[in-house]
């Protein structure tokens, strides 16, 4: 009985996380639009998009295409559960931090497995600098939960959450400046926005690993990103700004972040892949390093 | 909920949210940057420039087609993926314009694939342009935009005139075998 009340949880979670985060794609075109001086479209234009990309018809490329989107669907719908948001925490796991992460990692995997297999140049060269990108990122970030797991002594998120009870001054953001700016850095890798949307880059590559989805496809891969936007942000907030004592609170702190992360993505160009990888390398690195240096000293 | 409320529905939906495949061959190409950016800002309609043919919904052709172009454009529409309609920009898509007479350029786009919009003018405004993406989510809404289905329906018609232009791109010159044999 414990198991079905977790599964419909579960399910209703994930739900969440995707309308969650289509809202947010949706508010964040419309404050692009803004900042361009357009009037750009409404916010819920994200729900539009994809009921009418499910309702296409759609050409597949193979079972591994088909496998490949699934798995790294299901692989970030797996992750979104192990995410403590306010009240809700489905699986109070031990260590789920790195679970989270080694799941979105099994993402990316499974979306490389899948637009691979569609034989288009274009798609193995978006998603080859999408693996690319991922070391760099995932470098500095690892450096941070370092000296986050040594500071709080837990490897659950939850746990880090309930260190950082008891008011502002609390937070790890003030606690571990120097992390919170390369973790900041690294979520702007995370989330593919600007200076480091290479993977995406569609006049150059033609959108990368989408160019070979149409139809539900591309309707799956963008309720992939959506849940990646919610949990990317999801693991800031429960790391870094103290957690929230119910949704509407996470809700609110995670939408602080991508609207950070939006800014910078409207004033900045694009990187190349190998100075996107060295300057992740060198500044987010540095600081994770010295924040995980003076957590252990 | 019945079949025809739930088609309805889906169409409403398709209505909001278009996205466009530019073949810009053409010098119309021009008119379309300021319906893309911030003067006249086609988003606000959820129509948005996409990168390849699977991802789209409309393919926007910009003026004249040559033989050798129509043919990459015939490649294109049929790699879209049902429901897609075909805006046809320019007087040269509707009777070749100042092409009307040349040897290598087609006439009329209706005769090789479906055409649901012609928006005239030689080139139209931005205006237009957004007049006519207004006009097809209008059609799209009611059902009314059923090209896709007429080019499967009627395929040997399009296949047959296709293939005539296509036949025809024989050298105009004497074949290059027979240039080195008289040499």
């Amino acid at each position: 009985m414990t198991i079905l009340l977790k599964l419909i949880q579960g399910i209703g979670v994930g739900a969440l996380s995707i309308a969650v985060g289509l809202l947010f794609i949706g508010i964040g075109r419309k404050i692009t639009a803004r900042i361009q001086r357009r009037y750009g479209p409404p916010p819920i234009q994200n729900f539009f998009d994809i009921f009418k990309l499910l309702s296409k018809r759609s050409i597949s490329h193979g079972f591994a295409f088909d496998l490949g989107l699934i798995a790294g669907f299901s692989a970030l719908l797996a992750a979104v559960v192990f995410l403590p948001m306010g009240q809700i925490n489905i699986f109070p796991h031990n260590s789920s931090l790195i679970m989270i992460i080694y799941l979105m990692t099994m993402a990316y995997l499974g979306m490389a497995m899948g637009v691979s297999s569609s034989g288009n140049p274009n798609a193995t060269i978006g998603i080859a600098r999408a693996l690319t990108m991922m070391m760099g990122y995932e470098v500095p970030f690892a450096a941070v939960i370092f000296s986050v797991y040594i500071f709080s002594r837990t490897g659950s998120l939850a746990n880090i959450v309930a260190a950082q009870s008891g008011g502002f001054l609390n937070w790890n953001l003030v606690r571990l400046p120097f992390g919170f700016v390369a973790a900041e850095i690294a979520l702007q890798g995370m989330l593919g926005e600007k200076p480091f949307d290479m993977t995406i880059a569609p006049s150059e590559i033609a959108s990368g690993p989408m160019v070979e989805m149409g139809g539900k496809y591309l309707g799956f891969g963008m309720l992939q990103h959506s849940i990646g936007l919610f949990i990317e942000t999801g693991i800031m907030v429960d790391l870094f700004l103290g957690g929230a004592s119910n949704i509407w609170i996470f809700i609110a702190k995670q939408f602080v972040l991508y609207f950070a992360a939006l800014m910078i993505n409207a004033i900045m160009p694009r990187f190349r892949i190998e100075e996107g990888v060295s300057f992740m390398w060198k500044f987010p690195l540095l600081l994770g390093v010295v924040q995980a240096l003076i957590v252990v000293l | 909920m019945s079949q025809s409320q739930w088609s309805e529905l889906v169409n409403y939906f398709r209505g909001r949210s278009m996205w466009m495949l530019h073949y810009c061959t053409g010098c119309g190409a021009i008119e379309l940057p300021p319906v893309m950016t911030s003067r006249w800002d086609m988003e606000r309609f959820g129509i948005i420039p996409m990168a390849t043919p699977r991802q789209a919904d409309i393919l926007l052709i910009t003026g004249y087609l040559s033989i050798k172009t129509l043919k990459r454009v015939v490649y294109t529409y049929d790699q879209m993926s049902t429901p897609k309609w075909v805006l046809g920009f320019g007087s040269c898509t509707i009777n070749g314009g100042i092409y009307w007479d040349s040897y290598n350029v087609i006439d009329r786009l209706d005769k090789y694939i479906p055409v649901d919009i012609y928006i005239a003018g030689c080139m139209p405004r931005p205006e237009a342009i957004m007049d006519s993406f207004i006009k097809l989510r209008e059609m799209v809404q009611k059902g009314e935009a059923k090209g896709y289905e007429k080019y499967t329906k009627n395929y040997e018609w399009y296949k047959a005139n296709q293939d005539h232009v296509f036949g025809r791109s024989e050298p105009v010159l004497r074949k290059a075998e027979e240039v080195t044999k008289s040499a």
